[in-house]
């Protein structure tokens, strides 16, 4: 038995949960499917015309991107929760922080990241100019990941009630405002033509605040979601 | 007489304010095994949960080695086996071991042949675990027994869905693990034969008076 670093045990942690994540399947192509679906409908309700479409589409884009994660972060802990793995994972002498941290990275590697790589074309059939791209991929790419740390707080507050749900969405969808706020204005400076680096830098300075502190609450919740 | 290791003193859970069962005062020592008993629903599960820290809510005193239990000292000594086996049933009982050390903060790789060995699951070492059935599941589980040195086996019905040769196989290993220092505290409604001294506690409810919280 040989005793892991702390980066083998971050390492062993999200390898887990990539395995999971691959042999089902639903985790990995459920947002995937959703930010697919719900952005080909823009073009058939509105009308494909880029003059139209193409001012709506950094709205859109990063809407629909918001509600795909929101819809894959309930599942963060909710299997965990059944078969029982979260009760090891905090009777883990491995800090729950730390747990919690790659619970949400390797979520976010699932959810998130496909997402961003994705996004470039559905923006192409929502007549996104090509000058918006990069900045379309990188807010996602930014945006996401502060969605998932988010969203894995909520998930862990609901995860013991049966249809958490809704409750999910009301605690967590007022907290994504400021990230699709400057998400989609990063994506709309892009598409005029002027710089976007200063709402990407806040969303780097969201995200750089939400990886150390929204393990803390995360870890918080699941004690109380468990405590009974 | 050999060192104490958990101590309870006048421990009851409780459930919306009302004290479960009687308070209990119990001292397991290294090198014993001791059954928790009670009629269903009396709260054996709920005080296996206070003990390994899943749950606070509970009055009384809870000691380890002699001093006020410290959880983050606690968590290297203690395994805990629930109701539910905590495996994931996509991936094999090699990764579910696997994920299993790394909680414990070790890599276990190499011991994990020999675990399942142990509980006779050689040659499904890389089936997926839902190809298993729920008795072998529960050995899976049983296997983080052998990948660990934890002292304290805190196990909640572990014969549940065992076949009967399991059974005895069960109480040799708890047998083998008293006598190397170790302590084992567990439910189960099944009659053990072990020749260890085995230490049996009751639960009895707890008459419905109400608890008052600045008691």
């Amino acid at each position: 038995m040989r005793e892991l670093s702390l980066s083998g045990v971050l390492a062993g942690l999200v390898r887990r949960d990539l395995q999971v994540a691959i042999r089902s399947r639903a985790a990995l192509a459920n947002p995937l499917l959703f930010f697919l679906m719900v952005g080909t409908l823009f073009p058939l309700g509105i009308g494909p015309e880029a003059a139209r479409l193409g001012p709506l589409a950094p709205g859109i884009l990063w809407v629909v991107a918001l509600l795909a994660t929101l819809l894959a972060s309930e599942s963060i802990f909710r299997t965990d929760y059944d078969d029982g793995s979260l009760e090891q994972m905090l009777l883990s002498p491995v800090s729950l922080y730390l747990l919690a941290l790659a619970k949400t990275f390797a979520h976010w590697l699932i959810s998130g990241l496909p997402l961003a790589l994705m996004s470039p074309l559905l923006a192409m059939m929502l007549q996104l100019p090509a000058a918006a791209m990069p900045a379309l991929a990188l807010s996602l790419l930014l945006g996401t990941a502060v969605l998932s740390q988010i969203g894995a707080i909520g998930a862990a507050l609901t995860v013991g009630l049966r249809r958490g749900g809704l409750l999910l969405s009301l605690i967590v969808l007022p907290l994504y405002m400021p990230v699709l706020i400057f998400g989609a204005s990063a994506v709309k400076a892009a598409a005029e033509g002027l710089p976007f680096s200063g709402q990407l830098a806040v969303l780097g300075a969201m995200l750089a605040l939400a990886v150390p502190l929204a393990p803390l609450a995360v870890a918080a919740a699941l004690r109380l979601s468990v405590d009974q | 007489m050999s060192q104490p290791l958990l101590e309870l003193r006048d421990v009851t859970c409780e459930r919306d304010g009302y004290p479960l069962f009687e308070p209990v005062s119990l001292t397991l020592s290294a090198g014993s095994v001791m059954q928790l008993e009670g009629p269903n629903g009396v709260g054996k599960t709920s005080l296996l949960r206070v003990l390994c820290g899943l749950s606070s809510r509970y009055q009384g005193e809870l000691r380890w080695r002699g001093q006020p239990l410290d959880r983050a000292a606690f968590a290297t000594e203690v395994i805990f086996l629930g109701h539910a086996t905590g495996l994931k049933l996509t991936l094999s009982p090699r990764e579910n071991l696997r994920w299993w050390g790394v909680l414990r903060g070790f890599d276990c790789t190499a011991e994990i042949d020999g675990a399942l060995r142990q509980v006779g699951l050689l040659g499904y070492e890389d089936v997926p675990c839902y190809q298993l059935s729920a008795g072998q599941q529960r050995r899976v589980a049983l296997a983080r027994l052998f990948t660990s040195t934890a002292p304290l086996w805190i196990l909640d019905e572990p014969f549940t869905a065992i076949d009967r040769e399991g059974v005895a196989q069960l109480e040799e290993w708890l047998l083998a693990h008293a006598e190397a220092g170790g302590a084992v505290l567990l439910t189960t409604h099944q009659p053990l034969t072990l020749p260890v001294p085995l230490q049996q506690v009751g639960l009895r409810p707890a008459q419905g008076e109400e608890y008052s919280d600045n008691a």
